[in-house]
């Protein structure tokens, strides 16, 4: 029996769930760039609140969410009324704006996909254009 | 009870309320929720007007035209007319004050001491809508954007999520914010405590969350 070595989107993701700041999400400046981007914590945070209340889950369960944590076609309570909820939620309370073209199966399918996302918008939407 | 509604136009039609009335001195006008969140946010809304009942305070929700019970058809209904439907309604219940909530504080006649209870803007309201429809057709195996749809609502009208809104209404909807004149307090969703209703699959309601809402209009109907 052998062990498949973890692929590499799940280290990324991992390491977008643990906060470490040398990743550079698509459409977004480079980190280097000056202005401050929100901390990644903060934008974890609101991320699990709004599912928390999109969603109508136990906080401990929105908690428990790792990077790995499967969402569309996962979670029964995310139909696609819920998705459209949950993206509005995501840009009142974090002020982005989510475009039809952002929206692809790879940023719904985990949590840890869905957090890169709005990491990546956060950082766009604060830093210089 | 039946009451006056404005039209289109400026007839008036005949139109339903909820309403509690024992002809209290204070009298609270309910603006509800628009669209989808009129149906998520009925029983709740209800829920609070009984607890305002049990406190000594009147309260009327109006159907405006196009809307619940109505019989008018929605889609040829304006932001203008229904403006005017909630000043005739809060003229004919005789209010002293208004709770307007979500999209209807977009109505809420600005003369009116009162709340706006989590308020949005029309943008917000037909963004959601719009969201909504490009993703069941997707799922559809079609493909629809928010701007092309925006684009064919602003000459043709729309039907999203089931609701016909017309022309003349998507439009004005777009631009609609709540009267900046008005004094009316807004109650927040952290006010209230817990996650807003409007947001759940399916109509619902939650008695710690009426509680807290009966609880902060009574305090200032009461007291003023």
């Amino acid at each position: 029996m052998t062990i498949e070595p973890a692929k590499e989107p799940v280290v990324a993701r991992e390491e977008a769930l643990n906060g470490h700041p040398h990743r550079c999400e698509k459409g977004a400046p480079p980190l280097d760039n000056k202005g401050p981007a929100p901390s990644r914590s903060a934008t974890d945070a609101q991320l699990r609140a709004i599912l928390r209340d999109v969603l109508a889950l136990d906080a401990s369960q929105v908690e428990g969410f790792d990077g790995e944590t499967g969402l569309f076609g996962h979670l029964p309570e995310l139909d696609s009324m819920a998705v459209a909820s949950l993206f509005t939620e995501m840009e009142d309370r974090l002020d982005i704006i989510i475009e039809d073209d952002d929206v692809d199966g790879e940023m719904l399918e985990t949590y840890g996909g869905l957090l890169a996302f709005a990491e990546g918008k956060t950082i766009a939407s604060d830093g210089p254009n | 009870m039946d009451w006056q509604c404005s039209l289109p136009g400026g007839g008036m039609a005949e139109e339903m309320a909820l309403v509690f009335d024992k002809r209290r001195e204070h009298r609270l006008l309910v603006l509800p929720a628009m669209f989808d969140e009129a149906n998520k946010m009925r029983r709740q809304t209800v829920e609070v007007m009984r607890r305002l009942d049990l406190s000594g305070i009147d309260s009327f929700l109006p159907d405006l035209a196009g809307c619940n019970e109505s019989l008018q058809p929605l889609d040829t209904q304006t932001i203008e007319n229904w403006r005017a439907a909630a000043l005739a309604a809060a003229t004919q219940f005789k209010a002293t004050h208004v709770l307007s909530i979500r999209s209807g504080c977009l109505l809420a006649p600005p003369a009116l001491p009162g709340w706006r209870y989590a308020p949005t803007t029309g943008a917000k309201t037909l963004r959601s809508l719009l969201r909504a429809r490009t993703i069941a057709a997707r799922e559809n195996g079609q493909t629809e954007n928010i701007k092309d749809l925006s684009t064919i609502a602003h000459t043709q009208g729309i039907v999203l999520a089931g609701w016909p809104i017309g022309a003349a209404l998507f439009t004005a909807l777009e631009l609609a914010v709540a009267n900046a004149d008005s004094q009316q307090t807004i109650i927040e969703q952290s006010d209230i405590g817990s996650a807003g209703l409007w947001l759940r699959a399916e109509p619902g309601e939650d008695p710690e969350q009426a509680d807290m809402l009966a609880a902060l209009i009574a305090m200032g109907m009461l007291q003023a």
